[in-house]
C-alpha cells in the first residue's frame, strides 16, 4: 500500500500545485517540495523500519495486488525489491534536486510547470514498481505526455523540434513494446489453458521458443534502447537534454534513461534468457561503439549541455555492454552506474543551468575563467567532471571498474576498446573544465555571483551521494544481490 | 412467390414488439413535434428544450423496454442488445450535438428552427441502421441518413463552403446509393432473399458465387464511401471543413456508427471474415485508411480538416477490430464510445470559439488559447490525446483493446500498422497542442455575452465529456462489462 500512497502522494502534489499557483507562487513550490519529499520518506521511513530479511528464492520486499480491468486480466499490481528500491531513492533524490535547482528558474506559469514536474516523477516511479505488464506500459507512457510539456514550454529556443523528436522516438518504441506484450498475453494464455493475465511474474514463466521470442524480445528492446540509448537510436536525446529546463535535463538523463536500463534488466534478461544471450555479441558490440562514439561526439560539442548530453550516450554504452555479458559483478556494476551516471551527470545538467542562468549562454567558446569569479562553483564542477571520468573513489569508477572487469572474461577485445573510452572521457572532462572554468576570463559585463546557500544545497547532496558511492558501495550491491543472482548465467 | 406469404405472416406486430420498437417510435415523433412546434410559432428555445426532452424519452424508452429485448420485428427489423448498445451511442451523441446546435445556430444569419427535423430525421435513419436485418431497412435508414445530410451540410446556404460541400455529398452519396442497389439487386438474384439471415444462410450452403461477391463488392463500394474508407474519401476534407461546425460533428459520429452497426450486422450474417478475399480486400483498405488518413493529415492548418484525415485513421483501426469478428465487437464499440466523446469535445470547443462569420477552423486561431482560457484548451488537449491513444484518456484502453483484437487474430501486420501509424498520428496532435500551448498573441480576446445559460451548460457538459474521457481512460472495466453484457442479450 505504501507504493500507492507514493505515486498517488506525487499526483496530488501536482494538481494542488497547478490549482495553488494562481494564489501564490511561493507556496505552490514549497507544496511541490513538500510532496516530493514526502514520496522520497515513505519507501525509506519504511526500509528503515523494516529492515527486509533476505530469503533465498524471493527477492521481493512489498507486494500489492488489486484488480482494475478483470476482463482483460489486468491488475493493479506493484512490488518492490532491491533494484526497484534502490532506483526509486535516486528517483526521489533527483526528484527533490529538480523542484529546488527549478526554484527560481521558472518564473511563468508555475503552476503548470510543476504540476508537469511531479506527474513525470510519478509516472517514473510507477515504472519502476509496476509488476503488471499493462501497468508498466501505462506508467511508461504516463511519465512522457508531462516531459514532452516540460520540454515543449519551458524549452530553450528550439524547443519545438526537440520536444517532437523526443515524444516521437519513444512512442515508437512503446508502441512496439505493446505489441509485444500482447504477443506475450495471448502466448501465455495458450499455454495455461485461456488463463489470461498481464501479470508479470505469470507472464516470465511463459515458454517461448524460436522466432516467437527473438521477435517478442525485439518489440521490447527497441522500446529500451530507444530509451537508454543505444547509438544509433540516440538521435532524439541531444536535442531533448539541451533544449529542456534545468530540471527537464536532470530527470531525462538521471531517471528516464534509467527506465530503459531498468527495463532490459527487469524484462528482457529475465524472460527471454535465451534470445537475449543469442544477440549479446551484438548489443556488446553496440555498447562499445556508443562508448567510443558518444565520447568523441562530446569532445566536438561547443554547447556546454549538448556536451554533456552526449556523455550521457558514451556512459549508457558501458551500461548495454554490461547488462549483455550476463555475469554477476558485471551486473552489479551496470546497477551502480544507473545510480553514478544519475547523480554526476544530473549534477554536471544543474551546473550547466547554474551557468546559464548567470551567463544566459550554453557556448562553451563564451566562457573561459570561470573559476576567478566562482571558485567554489569551480571546486564542486570539478569533482563531478572528475566523477565522470571516472576518478577512482568517485561512484562512477566503481561501476565502470566492476563492468570492465568482468567483460573481460566475456570479450577481451571489447572490454579493450570500451577501455579506450575512459582516455576519451578524460579527453571531454578535460576540454569541459578548461573552457569553461579555467583558461582566459572572457569579458564579462558584470562578475556572476557564487553559489547561492539553495545552490550548495543542491551541488552538496549530490557530492555526498557521489562520494558515498565511490567509498563505499557495498549497501548497494547487497541491495541487489538477489536480482543480479537470478539474471547471470549461473 | 414464397417469401410474399412468409411477409405477410408475420405481418401481424405482437405488443412485445411494438414495445421494442418504442425507442424509435419516439425518435420519429420527434421529428414530428419539432415540425408542429414551428408551426405554432415556438421560440428556438423552446424548440431546443422539448428536443432535449424527447431525447432523454428515447433513452428512458430503451431502458424501459429493456426486459422486451432482444425481440425480432421481422422481417425488416431486430432490436437487440447490440442495437441497444448503438442506438444508446448515437442518442447520447445527439444530444451533445443538439446542445452544440443551439449556441451555434442562435448566432448565425439563418433561421434555425428547420434544422432540428433534419436532424431527428438523420437520427432516425442512423437508428433505422442500427436495428435493420434486412436490405429493405438498410436502404430507409441510409437514404433517410443521406437526404437529411445533404440539407444539413448545406444548411447555411450563404456561404460558399457549405453549398459546395452539400453539392459535392448530395451527388457522391446519390452515386453511391445507386451502388448499393445494385449490389443488393445482385445478391438478391444470386440467393433469392434480402433478409441478412437468409442470405448468410444460402451462402454457407452453396459458397460465394462470382456474382455474389460483386455484390458484396458494390455494397462495400457504399459503405466505404459513408464511413469515408479508402480509396472512398475524396469527400470527407471538404465536406467536414464546408459544413456547419454542429453538423460535422454529427457525421463524425452519429452516421457514422449508424453506418458501421449496420455493417457489423451484415458482416456477421455473411461471415464475412471468413470469405479469404473479403479479408483481404478490408486489410488492405484498412492499412490504406491508417496511412493515407495520418499522413494527409500531417501538413494541415484547418482543423476540420485536419479532424476529417484523422477520422479516416480512425475508421481505418476500427477496421482492424472490424477483421477480427466476433471477438472484436465489444473493442469495437468501446472505440466508438471513445471515439464519439473525443470528436464531441473537439467539436464542442471547435463551435465555442466560431465566430459569427466563420468557424473557428485555422490552426493559428488557437496559439497560445491555454493561457487565455485554460478550461477550452484543457478539453481540447484531453480530446487530442485521447485521440492519440495516450494513457489516462479513453483513446488509450480503446486503441489497446482493438490491438488485442487484431493480436488475438494473428493480424500482425494490421496491428504493426496500427501501431506505426499512430505515431505518425501523433506528430499532428502534439502539432495542435504545442499550438495550444504556445506565447498567446497581442490581440484582444472578443467578449461573448450571448445567452449565458447555454453557454454555462455547453461549458459543463464539455468538462463532463472531459471527466468521462479521463474515467474511461483509468477506469474502462465498467463500461467493458456492460458492453460484453449487452452484446450476449
Amino acid at each position: 500500500m505504501i507504493l500507492v500512497w507514493m505515486i498517488v502522494v506525487l499526483l496530488a502534489g501536482g494538481v494542488v500545485c497547478w490549482l495553488v499557483a494562481q494564489q501564490d507562487q511561493l507556496i505552490c513550490r514549497w507544496i511541490a517540495l513538500i510532496s516530493v519529499v514526502t514520496a522520497f520518506s515513505i519507501p525509506l521511513v519504511w526500509f528503515i523500519n523494516n529492515p527486509p530479511i533476505k530469503t533465498p528464492g524471493n527477492n521481493w520486499f512489498i507486494h500489492y495486488q488489486a484488480n482494475w480491468i478483470p476482463a482483460y486480466g489486468i491488475s493493479f499490481h506493484l512490488a518492490l525489491d532491491g533494484l526497484s528500491f534502490i532506483l526509486l531513492m535516486l528517483t526521489f533524490l533527483l526528484g527533490t534536486l529538480a523542484v529546488l535547482s527549478s526554484w527560481n528558474e521558472v518564473r511563468e506559469r508555475t503552476g503548470f510547470y510543476f504540476f508537469n514536474l511531479l506527474w513525470t516523477l510519478a509516472g517514473i516511479a510507477g515504472v519502476f514498481v509496476a509488476m503488471d505488464m499493462f501497468l508498466f506500459y501505462f506508467f511508461w507512457e504516463v511519465m512522457l505526455v508531462p516531459m514532452y510539456f516540460l520540454i515543449a514550454i519551458w524549452g530553450d529556443f528550439n524547443r519545438r523540434y526537440a520536444a517532437y523528436k523526443f515524444f516521437l522516438f519513444t512512442q515508437t518504441g512503446g508502441l512496439l513494446m505493446l505489441l509485444s506484450i500482447l504477443a506475450m498475453y495471448f502466448i501465455h494464455a495458450q499455454q495455461n489453458g485461456g488463463h489470461y493475465t498481464f501479470d508479470y511474474f505469470a507472464l516470465l514463466n511463459t515458454n517461448l521458443r524460436g522466432s516467437a521470442a527473438r521477435w517478442i524480445m525485439m518489440g521490447f528492446m527497441i522500446a529500451f534502447v530507444i530509451k537508454l540509448p543505444m547509438v544509433p537510436l540516440h538521435n532524439w536525446l541531444p536535442d531533448a537534454h539541451s533544449e529542456a529546463p534545468t530540471a527537464g535535463s536532470l530527470i531525462l538523463a538521471g531517471l528516464l534513461l534509467k527506465t530503459g536500463a531498468y527495463g532490459i534488466l527487469r524484462f528482457v534478461l529475465p524472460m527471454f534468457p535465451q534470445a537475449a544471450a543469442d544477440i549479446s555479441w551484438l548489443a556488446m558490440l553496440l555498447g562499445v561503439i556508443g562508448i567510443v562514439y558518444g565520447a568523441m561526439l562530446a569532445f566536438a560539442q561547443t554547447d556546454l549541455k549538448r556536451l554533456i548530453a552526449y556523455t550521457s550516450v558514451s556512459h549508457m554504452g558501458f551500461v548495454l555492454l554490461g547488462a549483455f555479458a550476463f555475469r554477476e559483478i558485471a551486473l552489479q556494476g551496470v546497477i551502480m552506474q544507473l545510480m553514478t551516471h544519475g547523480v554526476s551527470t544530473g549534477a554536471l545538467f544543474v551546473m550547466a543551468g547554474m551557468l546559464k542562468e548567470r551567463l544566459h549562454t550554453r557556448d562553451i567558446n563564451q566562457m573561459g575563467g570561470m573559476w576567478t569569479a566562482m571558485p567554489h562553483m569551480g571546486a564542486m564542477a570539478m569533482l563531478f567532471v572528475m566523477a565522470s571520468l571516472g576518478l577512482p573513489f568517485l561512484g562512477n569508477f566503481i561501476a565502470e571498474f566492476l563492468i570492465l572487469l568482468s567483460t573481460f572474461t566475456v570479450s577481451p577485445v571489447l572490454t579493450v576498446i570500451a577501455s579506450v573510452g575512459l582516455v576519451l572521457s578524460a579527453l571531454y572532462s578535460l576540454r569541459l573544465m578548461q573552457k569553461v572554468f579555467l583558461g582566459q576570463t572572457q569579458t564579462v559585463n558584470e562578475i556572476p555571483a557564487d553559489l547561492s546557500a539553495r545552490e550548495w544545497v543542491i551541488v552538496g547532496a549530490l557530492t555526498l551521494a557521489i562520494v558515498i558511492l565511490g567509498l563505499y558501495p557495498q549497501p548497494v550491491i547487497n541491495m541487489v544481490s538477489g536480482v543480479v543472482a537470478g539474471i547471470a548465467i549461473r | 412467390m414464397q417469401l410474399e406469404t412468409c411477409n405477410l405472416k408475420h405481418f401481424t406486430m405482437t405488443h412485445l414488439q411494438f414495445l421494442a420498437l418504442l425507442p424509435f417510435m419516439i425518435l420519429a415523433t420527434a421529428a414530428i413535434v419539432v415540425i408542429l412546434l414551428i408551426a405554432f410559432r415556438q421560440s428556438h428555445t423552446v424548440i431546443q428544450v422539448t428536443g432535449f426532452v424527447l431525447m432523454c424519452g428515447v433513452v428512458f424508452a430503451m431502458w424501459y423496454v429493456r426486459d422486451a429485448l432482444p425481440r425480432e420485428v421481422p422481417p425488416l427489423l431486430v432490436v437487440d442488445g447490440f442495437a441497444a448498445l448503438f442506438t444508446g451511442l448515437i442518442i447520447f451523441s445527439v444530444l451533445v450535438v443538439g446542445l452544440l446546435s443551439y449556441i451555434y445556430f442562435e448566432e448565425r444569419e439563418e433561421n434555425p428552427k428547420e434544422y432540428y427535423i433534419l436532424l431527428f430525421l438523420a437520427t432516425l435513419g442512423s437508428a433505422v441502421l442500427t436495428i435493420s436485418r434486412h436490405f429493405v431497412s438498410l436502404f430507409i435508414g441510409l437514404e433517410l441518413l443521406s437526404v437529411s445530410l445533404y440539407a444539413l451540410i448545406a444548411y447555411l446556404r450563404n456561404r460558399n463552403n457549405a453549398v459546395e460541400a452539400g453539392m459535392k455529398y448530395l451527388v457522391l452519396a446519390a452515386l453511391s446509393s445507386a451502388f448499393l442497389l445494385f449490389g443488393m439487386a445482385l445478391i438478391y438474384m444470386e440467393t433469392g432473399s434480402m433478409e441478412f439471415a437468409a442470405i448468410g444462410r444460402v451462402i454457407s450452403s452453396s459458397g460465394a458465387s462470382v456474382l455474389f461477391l460483386m455484390g458484396i463488392g458494390l455494397i462495400v463500394v457504399a459503405i466505404g464511401f459513408k464511413l469515408a474508407l479508402v480509396p472512398f474519401h475524396l469527400w470527407a476534407a471538404d465536406v467536414y471543413q464546408g459544413a456547419p461546425a454542429p453538423v460535422t460533428a454529427f457525421i463524425a459520429t452519429v452516421s457514422k456508427i449508424g453506418v458501421f452497426a449496420v455493417f457489423i450486422r451484415f458482416a456477421q450474417a455473411v461471415h464475412l471474415q471468413e470469405n479469404h478475399l473479403a479479408v483481404t480486400v478490408f486489410t488492405i483498405i484498412a492499412i490504406a485508411c491508417m496511412i493515407a488518413g495520418n499522413v494527409l493529415a500531417l501538413m494541415q492548418q484547418n482543423i476540420k480538416r485536419l479532424l476529417a484525415y484523422s477520422s479516416i485513421a480512425h475508421f481505418g483501426y476500427l477496421l482492424v477490430a472490424f477483421l477480427s469478428g466476433n471477438a472484436g465487437v465489444g473493442a469495437a464499440v468501446f472505440y466508438l464510445l471513445a471515439y464519439s466523446i473525443t470528436l464531441l469535445s473537439a467539436f464542442g470547443i471547435i463551435t465555442l470559439l466560431s465566430t459569427q462569420r466563420r468557424d473557428a477552423d485555422e490552426l493559428s486561431g488557437y496559439r497560445g488559447l491555454f493561457w487565455r482560457s485554460p478550461l477550452t484548451a484543457a478539453i481540447f488537449t484531453v480530446a487530442l490525446l485521447s485521440l492519440a491513444g495516450i494513457p489516462l484518456t479513453a483513446g488509450f484502453p480503446a486503441k489497446f483493446f482493438i490491438l488485442t483484437a487484431g493480436v488475438q487474430q494473428h493480424m500482425w501486420l494490421l496491428a504493426v500498422v496500427l501501431a506505426l501509424s499512430s505515431v505518425i498520428g501523433l506528430y499532428y496532435y502534439l502539432r495542435i497542442i504545442s499550438t495550444l500551448f504556445a506565447a498567446p498573441p497581442l490581440t484582444p480576446v472578443k467578449e461573448r455575452t450571448l445567452h449565458p445559460f447555454f453557454y454555462a451548460a455547453t461549458y459543463t457538459s464539455l468538462v463532463v465529456l472531459m471527466f468521462l474521457l479521463g474515467y474511461l481512460g483509468v477506469f474502462p472495466g465498467f463500461v467493458v462489462d456492460t458492453v460484453a453484457a449487452f452484446l450476449k442479450v
